[in-house]
């Protein structure tokens, strides 16, 4: 039964992940005033890409190929790490935290790997600058999460958000700061604005995009959905570590609908401010980006320190 | 003791110290004048916020006065004087290109752990959100002096002065309730004085080297050369 549950959450996840893509391009549509395309459009975009036949280039290795099956795989059991809607998965007790970074980088180093092997120059550029800002963001990421954790004295995160839920509210000045590293640092991680645009085609914008550049067909639409899971993932994880009122803590029909609910809630919450701070916020220059993380690793390290000194027993 | 067991008012008191601390940090980190003086407004709103707090979760109404006085003062007049002055003289385009950002603010947090270094040894004869308060006041007051060796502009030295002013008076509103209400009248207007003031010299600084970078100050001489 428990185990039917994880499948179905993860299931769940993969499902919803081009949902969210979509809702947050409809509200960054409205908010700049143009016509939004169907909530559904992310979804109609990976059936046609899936059904067109994928165009390899003559020089690939079986690393340009492969990488798709395994960005997408790596994707999707990061996705059963994470509580969406119940705690005390048997999957979540299988693998904690850090794990969940090792899987991002994972993902990243064969996505890096597949933009190197085709020998064009633009997967070249964009595998290193992708390496370059990966390099920054995972040490703040580290710091954030680990905030979280020595408050909870566990790497697990079913456990910790278990250990958040019980204790109610406290203001916690480090749970502040993680949290805003941690938004800034999944900004950088899925390539959202002030860091990458994920819509453009520009030599002088493209991260994310121009590693990608070469893939067609459903190996393309698998690339498409791992990055929107990737977003979602961490839309997730920030909603339930720093705010996980609504999660289900037991296996009742009830607390499992009421779980559904709250976290599309505030997932819905979190792709508006998304929207709102794209809309606003002009993409910055590719060498201003390491102020911009160094700013996140200094928001987590002053997480850290102010959970070492203003809440830790003395 | 730890914050789950704290009451409600002490860890809002310590979720303020640590936002106000932020602002600090991200004074420091400021290029341009403009959002330097917007996040030092925010410093203020912040410190506000506690005295308010403090207002009335120790039932002393005088705090009110001095949370009024903080909202008047450092919040809309200072900083409206400040962006004013930075507009007249047309420096809200310049970008302070800071030498080694990264160290500065690297920098910054060592003065914070040394602060709390500094304190530690009252540990025994103070309580827990007072040895916190006035250790990220104290690390206000060093983050203040930092900004004032780090920038070059005299407006941001003006505003340096200032956050060491509010490291200051959130030690005495959390540590001792307040000052008594005449030392604190004294120390606004005092600071209304220097605010005054420091407008003034902008314009004769501005009107003798034509910069207001104190570094160029240094090649200044009484005889030409």
């Amino acid at each position: 039964m428990n185990w039917l549950l994880a499948v179905i959450q993860t299931l769940l996840f993969v499902a919803l992940a081009p949902l969210l893509s979509g809702w947050l391009k409809w509200c960054k549509c409205h908010l700049q005033n143009r016509n939004a395309p169907s909530l559904l459009q992310p979804y109609r975009d990976l059936l046609k890409l899936i059904r067109k036949q994928p165009v390899v280039a003559e020089h690939a290795s079986w690393i340009f190929t492969r990488s798709p099956y395994i960005i997408f795989s790596a994707m999707v059991l990061a996705a059963s790490v994470v509580p969406l809607i119940a705690l005390d998965l048997p999957t979540a007790a299988s693998a904690d935290v850090i794990v969940l970074v090792g899987f991002f980088a994972f993902a990243r180093f064969f996505l890096a790997l597949a933009g190197l092997d085709i020998g064009t120059a633009f997967g070249g550029m964009g595998s290193s600058r992708e390496m370059t800002i990966s390099s920054l963001a995972e040490p703040a990421m580290l710091m954030a999460v680990f905030t979280l954790t020595m408050t909870a004295s566990t790497t697990n995160l079913s456990l910790a958000i278990t250990h958040v839920l019980n204790e109610g509210l406290v203001l916690r000045p480090s749970f502040v700061f993680a949290m805003f590293a941690l938004i800034l640092v999944a900004i950088a991680e899925t390539g959202r604005v002030p860091v990458d645009n994920p819509t453009t085609h520009l030599e002088l914008t493209m991260i994310h995009e121009a590693m990608i550049l070469e893939y067609s067909g459903r190996h393309l639409a698998l690339i498409e959905w791992a990055s929107q899971l990737k977003l979602m993932l961490y839309g997730v994880l920030i909603a339930n570590i720093f705010l996980p009122w609504g999660i289900a803590q037991d296996f009742s029909f009830h607390a499992l609908g009421y779980g559904l609910l709250a976290i599309s809630c505030k997932l819905a919450a979190l792709a508006i401010f998304l929207a709102i701070s794209e809309t606003l916020v002009a993409k910055m220059r590719l060498f201003r980006v390491q102020e911009y993380l160094s700013f996140a690793y200094l928001l987590g390290l002053l997480g850290m320190l102010s959970h070492i000194i203003l809440e830790a027993s003395r | 003791m730890n914050i789950e067991q704290q009451d409600f008012y002490t860890q809002a008191i310590l979720s303020m110290a640590a936002l106000v601390g932020l602002t600090s940090f991200l004074m420091l980190g400021q290029g341009r004048l403009l959002r330097l003086i917007f996040v030092f407004a925010l410093q203020g709103l912040l410190l506000t916020l506690t005295t308010a707090l403090a207002a009335y979760s120790l039932n002393s109404p005088h705090l009110y006065i001095s949370a009024m006085m903080t909202l008047i003062l450092k919040v809309i007049f200072i900083p409206w004087m400040l962006r004013r002055q930075v507009l007249l003289m047309n420096m809200h385009r310049d970008v302070e290109a800071l030498k080694n950002n990264t160290a500065v603010m690297l920098g910054g947090a060592g003065l914070m752990v040394f602060s709390y270094y500094v304190l530690h040894p009252i540990v025994q004869t103070s309580s827990a959100i007072m040895l916190n308060a006035l250790a990220v006041s104290l690390s206000v007051v060093l983050l203040g002096m930092l900004l004032m060796i780090s920038h070059r502009q005299a407006v941001a030295h003006v505003v340096g002065f200032m956050a060491i002013e509010n490291g200051l008076f959130f030690a005495a509103i959390v540590a001792t309730k307040g000052m008594p209400m005449v030392v604190e009248l004294g120390v606004a207007f005092d600071v209304l004085v220097a605010a005054v003031l420091f407008g003034i010299f902008f314009f004769h600084i501005r009107t003798s080297i034509d910069s207001l970078d104190v570094d160029r100050m240094n090649r200044l001489h009484e005889v030409d050369q």
